[in-house]
């Protein structure tokens, strides 16, 4: 066997370009690969990141009819906040937030928004809530960027929110902007407005009842409570899961066009070589080879390509793939508006497993490949082919 | 004694008064609210640049039904909306299909205009919401009219407080401002084109004004109405809406 690959490596050095236009093909494929399979993961962990760090903490209780694409939930979604969490209210462990519809006039335009009751002193999620803090002469109130963008917003401002108490009553009130914060989370940003709890309670007519409770710590030891759902950080971001699934397999396709112009290259080369290389096959059989190990002998040789191609990845990926990981990639269009959680510039985060996983599936496929053409030899006439006959 | 003569005194006048505002309350109502009604209306949306107009055709039974299509322009002509109680649903033409309204379509205005589907949804009889009180008399152009300060008496109010000026003679409302829970105006409507139709005084033009919203407001004018007609109950059906 040991020969097998000195012989391969001293055939495959030996072919000179044609053996380095292949490798530099499929170390292309390599780094390409790892590369996107990097972003994928750099979005899935900063998707979640943020997510958890903005939206969902370690998990929420949401109450039992609440459901955020159902518009008909939220005007019954609210109760008193459970007696069983009263211990981690008072540790700051556990948020409950008030949510509501309500609509805000900037310059005379109507919209439409979410309104939320948050408490101010809450540290589970990044949210500035502390400048909801404030004494003013209007209602305080925090917004994303992407809203006060849309809205024509900025810190200071007053807007009018109108909105319909539990009983249906109209009311209205000024809102003076304290703080606009930058997300990469649209679910917090877009159509949402912030004010104090107590006085979202207050306004709506319901002290003390919350639409969802937002605990810091993920347990798995975690039951539901009655009248509230348990939705677990897991849950929560499935939607994440499911985007990077659909779009992982949408890249599934570019590294197979990849892998099959590598691929191509390396069958090619195996066909040629059977074909000049009949008279050498012919004396490897003479001198005692079995059919077997020169079967095998080739395919080591297609093989190591693969290996070749690793190295030479190695070589100018490992520097771009770090600096990859480095300085991010920033996508060229506007990403603020995709709905999901995503970054403008994505870091590609690259895990052994990924790394080794590519690296198996390469090189598995150039076996593969290399041994397809190889199979011939085991059907030539060793007298033939060392006469050099055509078969 | 004489004390207490001046304080039953007092609760005797309060008392008139206020029932004075309730009876002119009802009168309004007998004006404005019948058993049903079939309207054909051109609403006017007066915005900054330019106005456009809407033409439809409405059958309302009692508050809480009520089914609209719209006969102009063609953009919109064949849209049906149909209330059936705290429910509303829209049928378009275009995309052959029937949605709900709910949650923050609600809130959205109706064609652009400065009413909200919300709004179109409360119409319930004033003295059945508000308890009234006579604040004074004023001269709207050339009619005499008695202002009234309704409060609402029951929970569920849209508008908790109205200021309503009442023609003195005709029982019809010229001008009501509604206002919000914490005293802000939210709504202003101009009633003009007083007309006698079926012997009850009514309103053939409401300009409807959001006070939050830009713009002119929506002149809502009716073109023609009956009220007490015999409606097929089919018209109040999900199913009349894609007839």
């Amino acid at each position: 066997m040991k020969l097998a690959f000195k012989l391969a490596y001293r055939n495959l050095i030996g072919a000179g370009l044609r053996t380095w236009l292949n490798v530099i093909v499929l170390s292309f494929s390599f780094v390409v690969i790892i590369w996107l399979k990097g972003v994928m993961s750099g979005w899935d962990y900063q998707a979640k990141t943020d997510m958890t760090n903005w939206e969902i903490g370690g998990g929420q209780y949401w109450h039992k009819t609440y459901d955020p694409y159902d518009p008909f939930t939220l005007t019954d979604s609210h109760a008193p906040i459970p007696a069983g969490v009263t211990g981690e209210l008072k540790t700051g462990d556990l948020e409950p937030q008030l949510i509501v519809q309500g609509t805000i006039f900037p310059d005379g335009r109507m919209m439409p928004v979410i309104v939320r009751g948050i408490n101010p002193g809450q540290s589970i999620l990044k949210l500035p809530t502390r400048k909801l803090d404030t004494i003013t002469d209007a209602i305080p109130a925090i917004i994303g960027g992407m809203m006060a963008k849309t809205n024509r917003l900025s810190p200071g401002d007053y807007v009018t929110l109108r909105w319909r108490n539990v009983k249906g009553t109209f009311d209205a009130a000024d809102l003076v902007i304290t703080g606009i914060f930058t997300t990469n989370v649209p679910a917090v940003d877009a159509g949402q407005v912030y004010l104090p709890l107590v006085k979202l309670q207050e306004m709506m007519m319901l002290p003390g009842e919350a639409t969802i409770l937002t605990f810091r710590d993920e347990e798995k030891s975690r039951t539901g409570l009655n009248g509230w759902t348990l939705k677990t950080k897991k849950e929560l971001t499935r939607q994440v899961d499911e985007v990077i699934k659909t779009k992982s397999a949408g890249q599934s396709i570019l590294y197979f066009i990849l892998l099959l112009l590598a691929m191509l290259a390396i069958f090619d080369t195996q066909v040629l070589s059977i074909f000049r290389r009949q008279k050498e096959i012919g004396t490897y059989i003479a001198l005692g080879y079995t059919r077997r190990q020169v079967v095998g002998l080739f395919t080591v040789e297609g093989s190591m390509h693969a290996v070749l191609a690793a190295v030479v990845s190695a070589v100018y990926g490992l520097p771009f793939l770090i600096w990859q990981a480095r300085v991010g990639w920033t996508m060229p269009m506007d990403t603020s508006e995709f709905g999901m959680a995503i970054a403008q510039t994505l870091y590609p985060v690259y895990s052994v497993g990924l790394v080794i996983s590519t690296l198996l599936i390469v090189m598995l496929t150039t076996a593969v490949v290399s041994y397809l053409p190889s199979r011939r030899i085991a059907k030539m006439n060793p007298t033939d082919a060392l006469r050099g006959k055509l078969q | 004694m004489k004390t207490r003569l001046t304080l039953i005194l007092s609760i005797c006048i309060l008392q008139a008064f206020s029932q004075d505002a309730t009876t002119i309350l009802e009168k309004v109502d007998a004006n404005m609210s019948s058993r049903n009604r079939i309207f054909e209306s051109s609403m006017t949306i007066l915005g900054k640049r330019g106005s456009r107009t809407i033409v439809s055709k409405s059958y309302a039974e009692g508050t809480k039904q009520s089914f609209t299509e719209y006969l102009s322009p063609a953009s919109e002509k064949g849209t049906k909306m149909l209330k059936l109680d705290k429910q509303l649903w829209i049928y378009s033409p275009s995309t052959d299909r029937t949605i709900q309204i709910s949650g923050h379509m609600l809130k959205q205005s109706v064609m652009g205009s400065d009413l909200s589907y919300e709004d179109m949804m409360d119409d319930r009889k004033l003295t059945a919401v508000y308890n009234a009180k006579i604040t004074g008399e004023e001269m709207l152009g050339d009619r005499k009219t008695i202002v009234l300060e309704l409060t609402a008496k029951v929970e569920d109010a849209a508008y908790y407080a109205q200021k309503i000026w009442v023609d003195a003679v005709r029982f019809v409302p010229l001008k009501q401002e509604l206002f919000a829970k914490g005293g802000k105006l939210l709504k202003r409507m101009e009633m003009k084109d007083i007309r006698q139709i079926q012997g009850r005084w009514f309103p053939a033009t409401i300009v409807y004004k959001d006070m939050l919203k830009q713009g002119e407001g929506t002149e809502f004018r009716m073109t023609s109405i009956k009220f007490d007609q015999e409606i097929p109950d089919y018209i109040f059906t999900k199913a009349a809406l894609k007839k």
